[in-house]
C-alpha cells in the first residue's frame, strides 16, 4: 500500500482540446467529490467556437475544480494539479499553476507538429521539470492497451482516454468511482460501456502500481450543515427556480427564449419539464420571445424569457410596453463579455445599467442579482413573488461564470419555498371594469385576463390614465402615472429585507458586491480578516429598488470598495444615490476575480489616507 | 356594463365606450364596422375574444372593440398573440396589422406565426401607405410612390401580402375590400371557421396619404370588371367590357381567355378554382394575377388544414404527463446524485 497524505484543499484542473471531453471528465470527478463530503466549487472554461480546429490554443476546453474539507467559495486563484491531455492545452493553462505543484501531460500527445500547433518553437517539457512536478504519461497508449480486442476502431477507443485520466485521479485523491460507473450504465451500452467502464479502471489500477506516485492524497469530508445534498450549476439551479415557481403558485408556465451563449442551457433544461405543464416557446428572434412571454402573462400564465446581453438589449422595447401595461414577468439574463458579439463563453457584470436604465424614457423595474449557482433558484422564486405581488416586470441577472459553475446544494424542502398567491380579477357585472386601480399597498393593478366577463378591457403602449386605463394625453395625468410607477419601486424597497453586514457594522472598511463575485469578495474579507484587518462585508442581491436602509449602513463605513466586472456600474449608481465616496475594483478581462486581485486591494485601500 | 351571454350577443356588444379616432373617410370605419357586425354571429363570447395589435393607424383597432385587446409595439403583434394563444387555447384570437406594421418591421413575426400555424385570425389592413407617421411610402407601394421620404419616387419593388403569406406556408388565405361589406364579412366568417393560421388581406383606402389605391375595386361600378370573385368549385370568370372572359394558367402562368356567350369555359381551358389544393403553385399563379393586366383575386384564395401549433404543444404536455406522470417539485429536486449529510 503507498502512502496516503492528508490535505485540507485541492484545486485540480482538467484541460484538453474541446473533443477530448474535458466537461464530461470534470463533471464526473465533480459529482464523485460530492459523494466524497467535500465543499467545492467548479469553473469551466470553454471556447465559445464549437470546432476550433484541433490542437490550436483557441480549442483548449478546461475544468477546474476545488475540493476541500472545510467551506470554500470559488474555484481557487491557483491549481495544485494540471492534466493537460496536449500541448495546447499545457500552454494556456500553465500560468495558472502553483509554484512546485504536479503537472501531469499525455506524453503522447508531444510531438514536434502538435508543440508547433500549440505554438510552442521547441519542446517545453525540459523547462517545465524544473518549475514544477512533471508526471509524463503516455495516456494514449495506456488507453489503448487497456482496450485491447474490444471491437471498436481506434477512434472510438481513443475517445475513452479522458476516463483513464478520470480513474488515475479518482486513485490520486481517494475518490469512489460508483456513481461514474452508474452514470457509465445508463448512457451506455455493449462495447462503449465496456470500454469505458474497462478504462476507468485501468487509470486507477495504474495509479496504484505505477512508480510515477509514491504516495496519494486524501481529502476528507467538509463540516456541512445536515440535509440532502446535490450539485448544481447556475443555469440549472435557474431553470429549477422556473419550475419551482409554477409548482408552488400551481399557476402553468410560459417560458419563451430565443437560443444564446451561455443561457440555452437553461432552456434546454426547462424544454425537459414539459410534465408539469410548462409550455416552452423557442421563438424567431429575442424580440418574439419576450413578446410572446408578455402576450402569455397577459393571458394568466407565470411568463418568463431567458437571454444574454446581445438578447437583453434587444427586448428592451418590449419590456418598456411590460412596466406601461404592468403586467408579470421574469426576464432572466445570463450576462456574458461585451460589447458586441463580444466573447460569448467568457464571463462579465456589464449589464447592470441597461437592467436598470435599459429601456427608453423612465421605466423602472426591479432587478435582482444572484451571487452563487444554487442562489439562482432563490432569486427566480423572489423574482416571480414579487412580479406577482407588485405586478411588473422583474430583471434576474445571473452570470456566465455562475452558468456553468457548480457548487452542492442542501435540497430546500418545497413547502419552505415562499412564493405569492395569484390572484386574478374576478368577474363582474355590476359596475365598469377598472384596469388601473390599485393596491392601496402595493400599487399593483388587477390581473384581469381573457376568458373573465365583464372584465373586457383594452391595454397597450400608449399613455393610459389613472384608474380608467383609457388613453388620454393630459400633462398632469403623465406626471401622476410617472410618479405612481416610481412610487412603485419604492414599495417594493420596503418589502425586500434590510441589509446584512457580515462583520462589524460600522467602520473603517467595507466591501460591497453584487452577483457572482461573493465567493472571491468572501474569501479575500475572510483572509484580510486573519491578517488583522477589521474589514466588513455586503454583498446585494436587489440592485433596483437598492434596500431602504442601504444608504445609512454605508455611512457608517469611512471607506466603501466595491469590486465589480465591469466599470464601476453599481459604483456609479451608489455614488450617485448617497453621495459616498465608493470606490471601484474593476475587472473586465472576461475571467472572475481571483481572491488574490481583491485582497491586495483591501490592503491597498486600508493603507490608503482619504 | 351588461354583461354577455354566450346567447343573445349582438353588434352594440362588440363596441367600446372609446371615440373612435381615425380620419373622415378612412377605410377602417367600415372595416371595423363589419368586424362588429360579424362579432355575434361566430358563436364567441366576447370575454373570450382578443384582439390584438401593433402600431400604425390599423393598430388603434383593437381599443374600439369591447374584447380584451392588447395594442403592442411596432410590428410584434403576432408574437405577441402567439404567447396568449400558446397560453390560452381556448381564446378567439385575432391580430390587427397593417401593411407597414407587418410586413416591414414585423415581418419576421408575420412570417413566422404563419409558418407555426397557431389558429389564430390575422387581418392585414393594406393601403400601401404609412398614415399615422404621415404619408411614408410602404412596403407594399407601387415603385416610383413620391412621398415626403421618397421625393423623386421610390425604388422599392414592393412585396405582395399574398405571396408572402402562401410562401410562408399559411393554411387559409383570402382577400377582400374595405368597401364590400358583405364579402367581408363572409371572409371574416370562413377565416374563423378555419382552423389554423387565417390570414386575410383587407384593400384599404387612405383618403389623406394615398387616395384611390384601390379605387377600381372600392367603386361599385368598375368593381366588377376589376375582381374575380373566387369561388370553391367554379370556373375563373369575370366580365370585362360587357363580355365574359375567363382566367387559364399554363404551366404556373396566368392568361385571359375571351369567352363566347356559349362556350363551356371549362372545355376553353378556364380553371376551376380549388382552394383546398394541397401544391401551393395554383394559389401563387392566382398571387401575380394584378390590376390593371388581370382583374384582381378576392376571397379564398387557398385553404387547407393542418395540426394547429398549439393544440401540438399541449399534445406534448399531455404526452410527458402520461409517460412521466405530473411532475413534482420535490422529486424533481432529488433526482439524480444527491447525497446525506447527517
Ligand atoms: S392616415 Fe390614412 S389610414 Fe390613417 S386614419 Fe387617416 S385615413 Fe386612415
Amino acid at each position: 500500500m503507498k502512502q496516503v497524505h492528508e490535505l485540507d484543499h485541492v484545486a485540480i484542473r482538467f484541460a484538453g482540446d474541446s473533443g477530448d471531453g474535458m466537461q464530461l471528465t470534470g463533471t464526473k470527478f465533480t459529482d464523485e467529490t460530492a459523494l466524497a463530503g467535500n465543499d467545492l466549487s467548479t469553473f469551466p472554461d470553454f471556447p465559445a467556437e464549437i470546432r476550433a480546429p484541433a490542437g490550436t490554443m483557441a480549442g483548449v476546453s478546461g475544468f477546474q475544480i476545488h475540493f476541500s474539507s472545510r467551506d470554500i467559495h470559488t474555484p481557487a486563484d491557483e491549481v495544485d494539479l494540471l492534466v493537460a491531455f496536449n500541448p495546447a492545452a499545457l500552454r494556456a493553462n500553465v500560468d495558472d499553476v502553483r509554484s512546485q505543484a504536479m503537472i501531469i501531460v499525455n506524453s503522447d500527445s508531444f510531438n514536434t507538429r502538435a508543440q508547433e500547433r500549440a505554438g510552442y518553437d521547441q519542446d517545453p517539457l525540459p523547462g517545465l521539470r524544473r518549475r514544477f512536478q512533471l508526471v509524463e504519461i503516455p495516456l494514449t497508449t495506456l488507453n489503448r492497451e487497456a482496450l485491447h480486442g474490444l471491437a471498436l476502431t481506434q477512434r472510438e477507443i481513443d475517445r475513452c482516454k479522458n476516463f483513464f485520466a478520470l480513474g488515475l485521479l479518482c486513485w490520486l485523491y481517494d475518490r469512489p468511482m460508483d456513481a461514474t460507473e452508474r452514470w457509465l450504465c445508463s448512457k451506455f451500452s455493449a462495447d462503449v460501456l465496456e470500454a469505458n467502464v474497462r478504462t476507468l479502471r485501468a487509470g486507477y489500477a495504474f495509479g496504484e502500481t505505477t512508480e510515477l506516485f509514491p504516495t496519494h492524497y486524501s481529502v476528507p469530508a467538509a463540516a456541512i450543515e445536515p440535509g440532502t445534498y446535490r450539485n448544481i450549476t447556475g443555469n440549472a439551479a435557474l431553470a429549477w427556480g422556473i419550475v419551482a415557481a409554477g409548482a408552488r403558485t400551481r399557476r402553468p408556465v410560459f417560458f419563451g427564449a430565443y437560443p444564446i451563449t451561455p443561457a440555452s442551457e437553461v432552456l434546454h433544461e426547462v424544454a425537459r419539464y414539459q410534465n408539469f405543464g410548462i409550455k416552452t416557446f423557442q421563438a424567431e428572434d429575442e424580440i418574439a420571445a419576450v413578446s410572446a412571454t408578455i402576450g402569455a402573462a397577459f393571458a394568466g400564465h407565470l411568463a418568463v424569457t431567458v437571454s444574454s446581453g446581445p438578447g437583453f438589449i434587444l427586448k428592451q422595447e418590449a419590456l418598456g410596453l411590460a412596466v406601461m401595461v404592468e403586467l408579470p414577468m421574469v426576464v432572466i439574463n445570463v450576462q456574458r463579455a461585451g460589447p458586441a458579439t463580444g466573447s460569448p463563453t467568457k464571463t462579465e457584470q456589464g449589464d447592470l445599467l441597461t437592467a436598470v436604465f435599459g429601456r427608453h424614457s423612465q421605466s423602472p423595474i426591479p432587478v435582482l442579482a444572484a451571487s452563487t449557482p444554487s442562489d439562482c433558484f432563490d432569486v427566480v422564486l423572489e423574482a416571480f413573488r414579487l412580479a406577482v405581488k407588485f405586478m411588473t416586470p422583474v430583471a434576474v441577472l445571473s452570470e456566465s461564470y455562475l452558468a456553468s459553475s457548480a457548487e452542492p446544494w442542501k435540497i430546500p424542502d418545497v413547502e419552505s419555498l415562499g412564493h405569492s398567491e395569484v390572484v386574478f380579477a374576478e368577474a363582474q357585472d355590476h359596475e365598469e371594469f377598472q384596469p388601473y386601480r390599485r393596491n392601496p399597498e402595493t400599487l399593483a393593478r388587477p390581473w384581469a385576463i381573457p376568458g373573465t366577463a365583464g372584465l373586457e378591457h383594452r391595454i397597450g403602449g400608449l399613455t393610459k390614465q389613472d384608474i380608467t386605463g383609457n388613453v388620454v394625453y393630459e400633462p398632469e395625468n403623465h406626471q401622476n402615472m410617472v410618479n405612481l410607477r416610481a412610487e412603485k419601486l419604492e414599495r417594493i424597497a420596503h418589502e425586500i429585507p434590510p441589509v446584512q453586514v457580515e462583520g462589524p457594522e460600522g467602520g473603517e472598511l467595507v466591501v460591497v458586491g453584487w452577483g457572482g463575485t461573493k465567493g472571491a469578495i468572501t474569501a479575500a474579507v475572510e483572509e484580510a480578516r486573519s491578517a488583522g484587518h477589521q474589514v466588513s462585508r455586503i454583498h446585494l442581491r436587489h440592485l433596483n429598488p437598492l434596500p431602504a436602509d442601504l444608504g445609512d449602513v454605508l455611512q457608517r463605513f469611512r471607506k466603501i470598495l466595491l469590486p465589480e466586472l465591469n466599470e464601476g456600474q453599481l459604483a456609479l449608481l451608489l455614488r450617485a444615490k448617497y453621495l459616498l465616496p465608493v470606490q471601484t475594483f474593476s475587472k473586465i478581462s472576461g475571467q472572475p476575480f481571483k481572491i488574490w486581485e481583491i485582497r491586495e486591494c483591501i490592503e491597498a485601500t486600508l493603507k490608503e489616507d482619504l | 356594463m351588461a354583461t354577455s351571454t354566450s346567447a343573445g350577443q349582438n353588434r352594440r356588444d362588440f363596441v367600446s365606450d372609446q371615440d373612435v379616432r381615425w380620419c373622415p373617410g378612412c377605410g377602417d370605419y367600415s372595416i371595423l364596422a363589419n368586424v362588429q357586425r360579424v362579432m355575434p354571429d361566430l358563436g364567441v363570447r366576447r370575454e373570450d375574444t382578443v384582439f390584438v395589435s401593433g402600431i400604425g393607424c390599423s393598430s388603434r383597432f383593437p381599443y374600439y372593440m369591447n374584447t380584451y385587446g392588447f395594442h403592442t409595439i411596432h410590428g410584434r403583434a403576432p408574437a405577441f398573440a402567439t404567447g396568449i394563444k400558446v397560453a390560452r387555447p381556448e381564446l378567439s384570437v385575432w391580430v390587427v396589422t397593417g401593411d407597414g406594421d407587418g410586413l416591414s418591421i414585423g415581418g419576421n413575426h408575420l412570417l413566422h406565426s404563419i409558418r407555426r400555424n397557431l389558429n389564430i385570425q390575422i387581418l392585414l389592413f393594406n393601403n400601401r401607405v404609412y398614415g399615422l407617421t404621415k404619408g411614408q411610402y410602404s412596403p407594399t407601394s407601387e415603385p416610383g410612390m413620391r412621398t415626403k421620404s421618397s421625393p423623386q419616387g421610390s425604388i422599392d419593388y414592393p412585396i405582395d401580402p399574398i405571396s408572402f403569406s402562401l410562401s410562408a406556408g399559411a393554411t387559409f388565405v383570402a382577400r377582400t375590400i374595405d368597401v364590400d361589406a358583405a364579402h367581408m364579412r363572409q371572409t371574416l366568417r370562413l377565416a374563423h371557421e378555419h382552423s389554423g393560421t387565417a390570414f386575410v388581406e383587407i384593400l384599404q383606402n387612405c383618403p389623406v396619404f394615398n387616395d384611390g389605391a384601390w379605387s377600381d375595386l372600392q367603386d361599385r361600378k368598375t368593381r366588377v370588371e376589376s375582381s374575380l370573385v373566387l369561388e370553391h368549385g367554379k370556373p375563373l370568370v369575370f366580365s370585362s367590357k360587357g363580355s365574359l372572359k375567363g382566367i387559364a394558367v399554363d404551366q404556373g402562368v396566368p392568361s385571359v381567355v375571351e369567352l363566347a356567350d356559349d362556350d363551356d369555359p371549362v372545355e376553353r381551358g378556364v380553371v376551376v378554382h380549388d382552394e383546398h389544393c394541397e401544391t401551393t403553385s395554383y394559389a401563387h399563379a392566382l398571387a401575380t394575377l394584378k390590376r390593371p393586366d388581370f382583374p384582381l383575386p378576392v376571397g379564398v384564395i387557398r385553404q387547407v388544414e393542418k395540426p394547429c401549433y398549439e393544440d401540438l404543444l399541449q399534445q406534448q404536455v399531455e404526452h410527458a404527463i402520461e409517460q412521466q406522470g405530473v411532475g413534482d417539485l420535490g422529486d424533481l429536486l432529488c433526482s439524480g446524485d444527491v447525497w446525506r449529510v447527517d
